[in-house]
């Protein structure tokens, strides 16, 4: 499995995407960095791209890549191989890349900027292990996506569908029920609903962390009474790892028994 | 004639017919040891000169006009036994004094110096520490509090007194002061024709300026900064608010200014920097908020309802999470030639004001005010998508509240 791992990562090491990738992070940092000295007002700019951003790229991006490999993975099939290896190798490859890209392309200009002399480096740290999470998650959903679908423009569509739920129509559907609902207490609901959406689970996490807080009022204080506290954070976590283990595990047992 | 009225005069200044105002010196080493003792040997309009040292009093009763002067900050330590200073005469100056250790009670409002049903006093250069309720003036007119420093350690607003407290006190000029770590930096009740200037009232526990039932009052050039919940204006007519800053009050519960019951006042050119809640407002009318700079606050003004006939021209709303907030599709308040950093419209024919009306409130924030639980989807795409929409064709909030003339740049 190492060997698969290693090859799918020095693969995508030389692909170019992944240093457009990269360059995109680091030129965004630079960026924002520049236009306003404010770490801490960085990390809320850098939030909104990552909740957004990273699950579209790590969908497409593993969609396309599983694609594109596959007559290699049909190669690798071939050989004496264990099937649990070959995909799990390329799945850590491809998120893997994603994720340093992600890590590297945003700690040089923070780091550059003064990160390690500022008391923001917690709430940073945070924003890239959500963003690293958010990678590993939607790398993983791709993959399953694009295993159930022989053909490329149904996964396309399906991984793009996928995306669009999760970071758009989920918060409809819970803005909605919010207010059908509203004579009815809501803490707990809105909490539990946060909970099983990864995008705004990380969104959440990384807000009560930020002084923005202050805004949420009285939701906030039972939000962040819950978030607040280490039981909270290690919760959610959690939730991130199972959003995490999910899929893998579903696309090691679909890849086991898949006829190819 | 003309002579004997001269004559008369130099007779009776040294035969001393009309009394000479004299300085009694009080010193630990002195005849005179105690603040007390002074008083009771002075006689009108003489001068205490308290000089350096440490003096355990309390409840110090000044019953005639009197000037009591600090040399070099001599103590006045109360020892948590009660009121220390209570004036009870016009015509009182107290000066640079510092008075420690004033007593607690849940009974009584035991303050550092109390003025009570006097005019003309002066009040100026105290230090105050360790106090309950700092300098208090109980149906007193006419009368100064002229920089003083007053330094609380509250903790809980149960057990803990207000910096500058007037009551039913008229004409007083409270300037120049420093009040912080008390319950309400300065309260006001009752008090009319009061003017507040240049003060810094800072990390209080409640509120920085706190006032009730006040008329005509004027505020410049003050700074309220890190309070409780901020400052609190209420049930007051045609107050004047001028150059003030409100900063830093973030909490769930916290913001800039509260307005409650307010009619006719002027709010110019005041900045309310980083509050959770810059103003709120709530059944305050015809109000005029020119030229003032909401900067990078959560609301810049939250309107709570009944609230008609105000206007808010030549404003900065700068990078505020909301700009408006609004509970009711009714809108009697007019919005005109504001800066918003939100506005993405076009000024074609350069006149400096945008050709594309600007809608202050977002859909977001109406759906908050109906539902609070849905803050919980701040920042999150589908909010910004929505609130796009809403601001493309308005269909929630009221259509009329708008700024038709936007500026294209901040009004200095």
């Amino acid at each position: 499995m190492l060997k698969i791992l290693k090859y799918s990562f020095y693969d995508l090491m030389r692909s170019r995407w992944n240093y457009v990738y990269f360059l995109f992070y680091l030129a965004l940092g630079f960026v924002l960095l520049f236009l306003n000295n404010d770490l801490s007002k960085a990390v809320i700019t850098l939030m909104n791209v990552i909740i957004v951003l990273v699950p579209l790229i790590s969908t497409i991006f593993g969609v396309m890549y599983f694609y594109n490999s596959k007559e290699f993975t049909e190669l690798l099939l071939a050989q004496p191989l264990k099937r649990s290896s070959i995909f799990l190798g390329q799945y850590l490859g491809v998120a893997g890349s994603l994720t340093m890209s992600l890590v590297l392309g945003l700690g040089i200009p923070f780091i550059l900027y003064g990160l390690f002399r500022s008391d923001t480096i917690w709430n940073f740290s945070l924003l890239l292990i959500t963003g690293a999470f958010l990678t590993l998650i939607f790398t993983a959903l791709a993959f399953n996506i694009s295993l159930s679908n022989e053909n490329k423009i149904k996964g396309f569509g399906y991984a793009v569908l996928l995306w669009l739920f999760l970071a758009v129509i989920y918060d409809g559907l819970f803005l909605l029920s919010l207010i059908i609902f509203e004579e009815y207490p809501l803490d707990s609901f809105s909490l539990a609903a946060t909970m099983f959406n990864p995008i705004d689970l990380s969104r959440t996490l990384i807000l009560l962390k930020l002084d923005i807080s202050a805004l949420l009022g009285y939701t906030g204080a039972i939000f962040r009474q819950f978030f607040g506290t280490d039981k909270g954070l290690i919760v959610s976590i959690l939730m991130l790892i199972l959003w995490t283990v999910l899929p893998i595990g579903r696309l090691t047992y679909k890849a086991k028994r898949k006829d190819f | 004639m003309r002579y004997g009225a001269f004559l008369f005069f130099l007779f009776s200044i040294f035969s001393g017919f009309a009394q000479v105002p004299k300085t009694i010196e009080i010193c630990p080493s002195c005849k005179i040891k105690t603040i007390k003792d002074g008083i009771s040997n002075a006689s009108e309009f003489d001068t205490l000169l308290i000089k350096k040292g440490i003096y355990n009093e309390f409840n110090i009763l000044v019953d005639k006009p009197l000037t009591l002067k600090g040399e070099n900050f001599p103590v006045i330590d109360g020892e948590e036994r009660g009121e220390i200073l209570r004036i009870v005469s016009d015509n009182v100056t107290i000066d640079g004094l510092y008075i420690i250790n004033v007593g607690t009670s849940y009974t009584t409002d035991y303050a550092a110096i109390r003025v009570v049903k006097s005019e003309n006093f002066l009040i100026q250069n105290v230090v105050l520490e360790r106090l309950f309720f700092g300098i208090y003036l109980e149906k007193s007119n006419n009368g100064k509090v002229y920089h003083n420093k007053i330094i609380g350690d509250a903790v809980d607003e149960y057990n803990s007194g207000n910096g500058i407290q007037l009551w039913y006190s008229h004409n007083v000029q409270v300037d120049r002061n420093i009040v912080q770590g008390v319950r309400d930096g300065i309260y006001l009740e009752f008090s009319d024709n009061v003017t507040i200037n240049n003060n810094v009232s800072a990390n209080n526990l409640r509120y920085g300026l706190h006032f009730m039932f006040s008329n005509d009052d004027v505020y410049t050039n003050n700074t309220f900064e890190n309070n409780g919940a901020g400052v609190a204006v209420m049930f007051s007519k045609r107050i004047k608010m001028v150059d003030n800053i409100f900063r830093k009050n973030w909490g769930t519960a916290a913001f800039g200014m509260l307005l409650k019951e307010i009619n006719d006042a002027e709010i110019v050119g005041n900045t309310f920097q980083e509050n959770t809640v810059g103003i709120s407002i709530e059944g305050s009318n015809r109000i005029e908020y020119n030229n003032n700079n909401f900067i990078s606050n959560g609301w810049a003004v939250k309107v709570l309802g009944a609230c008609y006939a105000n206007s808010f021209v030549n404003n900065n709303f700068l990078y505020n999470s909301f700009d408006i907030s609004y509970n009711s599709k009714l809108n009697d308040n007019v919005f005109e030639r504001n800066y918003w950093s939100d506005y993405t419209g076009y000024d074609l024919d350069k006149d400096g004001i945008g050709d594309v009306p600007y809608r202050p409130v977002k859909l977001f924030s109406y759906v908050v005010n109906r539902t609070p639980e849905t803050i919980v989807l701040l920042r999150s795409m589908f909010m910004d998508i929505i609130d796009f929409s809403e601001k493309v064709s308005p269909v929630f909030t009221p259509d009329n509240l708008l700024d038709a003339m936007p500026l294209m740049k901040k009004s200095e």
